[in-house]
């Protein structure tokens, strides 16, 4: 079976955020495979080299920086890309994404055993497009797994979820949507051989028009929802800083326990 | 026109995000001039319908069935979806508990609404929904508007306030049926492994007392978790401590484990990375208990101690137990 692991390009979470004229200021953004989607393109892979995959095609819309995630996916072991890229597709939200996405796996005439998601994309951090596309697609989904078993022969799997106070164990008929998180697995460092093989894996594009759409259905005109403006957070003041001996400090911190929190 | 809410529940007890989602729901109806209803589905799921009734539901929609027993996505997603495509409400609200981020956007996407999730503030102007968020990484607040005629969002635990309820009011009930279908039977939960500890949960707790891997070992959480208990708190852990197996990995805090808003968050041995910040910098108020008077946790702290933990949160725990005697 063909598995589909869905790739986002995010910025790394050490770069700093600056605004321009109420939006993100991008210019210094430095962007990475979204750390999510590595535990997702991980367990794909260990899917193939266990024997349960035939094929890893990892998928990403996004601008050209996309193609760095994806050759990122590709070095971990994915066989090949394919890159959803158009100007058009500026400002869509998750639905618009989602409706992108599971057009380009139609377009590809996948035939696809299952699909995996990062939990989150960190930027955003919406956890949206799995559930959307699981639903679009009439798809079981499970999410947020940290223990996964596939019987591609029986045609199911198993998926374990981190929930409040424990997990849930679900089990899905193939072809399903599950989303991954840390826990699942430790993703691997690329080797340099497989970093320069990754760069020879073949990228398909799609724009747009090649998917059927028009203008209008993608971008900020397809969008249900809209940013309308970006703030950066309030800015804490300063806070109550004390040294000393053990005994004043532990006494300093219980009267602030006691006198402002009030929690003794 | 309508307001929904709909209610999670687990173990025959309305969720504490479900409770302050109806809270907030209600506000919003007010304010808006409208009803405030609710959803609930599961299986013997009715007699939670008074406690939603007392957080001010003039309406309860019930969905029972068997197959809903456990959260069971597609089922879920299809009745309720269903239901609001046919009912037409125009706000549709639910806790972002681990149910809520998941069912959410699959409902969203069967209606075609927008969602705006982990909102940490909603407004209605000019007769919409206006949605406040944090994003990357908590470093950047961004306000959501909607083009959809039916608006959704999820509501960060422990940020809404909880109204008190009110016993004596009642709402009407509508039973919806559900009749599955060949999706509905292609999931289904096989069990659940309970990993409670006794104290609360992490997203939902209004202490945490956090370590790091300044506890330099797995036996001296022991510090943490004494003073935790003392104070009725949940225990947390940056991901230097839960990757070297000190702790289980639902102990984490920050960007790759989980976002908490506690109103106490005591950090321990923490450096504060930004990928920590991530998870708990819009928490009420911050301690930090750390060795290093440069440590980046200090930037975010209310109160800062700078020294030893080791000797230092002993000395706290006998503090908070003499008080505690006292009061007792
Ligand atoms: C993609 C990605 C995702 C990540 N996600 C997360 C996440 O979700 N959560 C998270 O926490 N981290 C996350 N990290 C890791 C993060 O960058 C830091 O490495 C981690 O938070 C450090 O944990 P720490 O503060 O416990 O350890 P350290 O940074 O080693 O800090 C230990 C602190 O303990 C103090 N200390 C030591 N001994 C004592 C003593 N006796 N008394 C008092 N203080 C003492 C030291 O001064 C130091 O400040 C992520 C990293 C990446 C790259
Ligand atoms: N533009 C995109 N291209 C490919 N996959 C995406 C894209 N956006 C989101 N995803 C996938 O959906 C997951 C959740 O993202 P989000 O819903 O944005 O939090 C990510 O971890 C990816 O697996």
């Amino acid at each position: 079976m063909k598995v589909v692991v869905f790739c986002k390009s995010v910025p790394d979470t050490e770069t700093r955020v600056r605004l321009k004229d109420n939006r993100l200021d991008k210019s210094e953004i430095k962007y990475i495979l979204n750390p999510y989607d590595e535990y997702a393109v991980e367990e794909a892979v260990r899917m193939k080299e266990g024997g349960k995959a035939e094929e890893v095609i990892a998928i990403s819309m996004g601008p050209e920086r996309a193609k760095e995630a994806l050759r990122s996916a590709l070095a971990i072991g994915a066989d090949r890309g394919i890159l959803i890229k158009d100007d058009a597709l500026d400002g869509s939200d998750t639905y618009v994404t989602a409706k992108v996405l599971v057009k380009a796996l139609e377009k590809d005439g996948l035939e696809y055993g299952m699909l995996l998601f990062g939990q989150q994309a960190i930027d955003g951090d919406t956890w949206h497009v799995p559930g959307q596309v699981a639903e679009m697609l009439g798809l079981p989904q499970t999410g947020s797994i940290i223990k996964l078993e596939v019987d591609p022969d029986g045609g199911k799997a198993v998926a374990n979820r981190m929930v409040e106070g424990g997990e849930e164990v679900h089990e899905m008929a193939l072809p399903c949507v599950v989303t991954c998180r840390k826990g699942l697995n430790e993703p691997r460092y690329p080797s340099l051989p497989n970093i320069m093989k990754a760069k020879k894996k073949p990228i398909q594009e799609y724009s747009v028009s090649d998917l059927g759409f028009s203008a209008e259905d993608v971008g900020k005109a397809g969008a249900l929802t809209e940013v309308l403006s970006y703030a950066l957070p309030p800015q804490k003041e300063a806070g109550k800083k004390v040294e000393g001996e053990p005994e004043e400090v532990a006494q300093a911190l219980l009267q602030y326990l006691k006198e402002e929190i009030k929690v003794i | 026109m309508s307001i929904w809410v709909i209610a999670d529940h687990r173990k025959g007890g309305l969720r504490k995000p479900a409770l302050e989602a109806l809270s907030e729901g209600k506000r919003l109806a007010d304010q808006m001039g409208t009803a405030m209803e609710a959803v609930i589905a599961g299986h013997n799921v009715e007699g939670l319908c008074n406690e939603i009734a007392s957080y001010g539901a003039e309406k309860v929609y019930v969905i029972e069935h068997e197959l809903l027993t456990n959260y069971n996505p597609p089922a879920y997603a299809r009745v309720i979806g269903d239901l609001i495509k046919e009912r037409q409400p125009q706000i549709v609200l639910m806790g972002g508990t681990m149910t809520g981020r998941d069912l959410m956007p699959r409902i969203a996407a069967r209606v075609g609404a927008g969602l705006a999730p982990d909102c940490i503030k909603l407004e209605i102007v000019d007769g919409k929904l206006k949605a406040i968020r944090p994003a990357i990484a908590g470093k950047v607040r961004v306000e959501i508007g909607f083009k959809s005629e039916i608006q959704m969002a999820t509501l960060r635990p422990n940020v809404f306030e909880k109204l008190e309820p009110d016993t004596s009011k009642t709402a009407d009930i509508e039973k919806v049926p559900f009749e599955p279908t060949d999706l509905d039977t292609k999931q289904k939960l096989l069990e659940f492994l309970s990993k409670e500890t006794g104290r609360p949960e992490l997203t939902e707790a209004e202490t945490i007392v956090s370590g790091g891997r300044g506890m330099k070992g797995p036996e001296n959480f022991a510090l943490i978790e004494e003073l935790a208990d003392l104070l009725g708190a949940a225990v947390g852990a940056s991901r230097a401590a839960v990757d070297a197996g000190w702790r289980p990995q639902s102990d984490q805090v920050g960007q790759t484990g989980k976002t908490v808003t506690p109103n106490l968050y005591v950090a321990v041995g923490i450096s504060g990375a930004i990928q920590h910040l991530a998870g708990m910098s819009s928490s009420k108020h911050i301690v930090a208990i750390n060795k290093d008077p440069d440590a980046p946790i200090f930037n975010v702290a209310d109160f800062g101690v700078v020294g030893d933990l080791f000797k230092v949160v002993p000395l706290v725990t006998e503090g908070v137990k003499k008080a505690k005697a006292q009061e007792g």
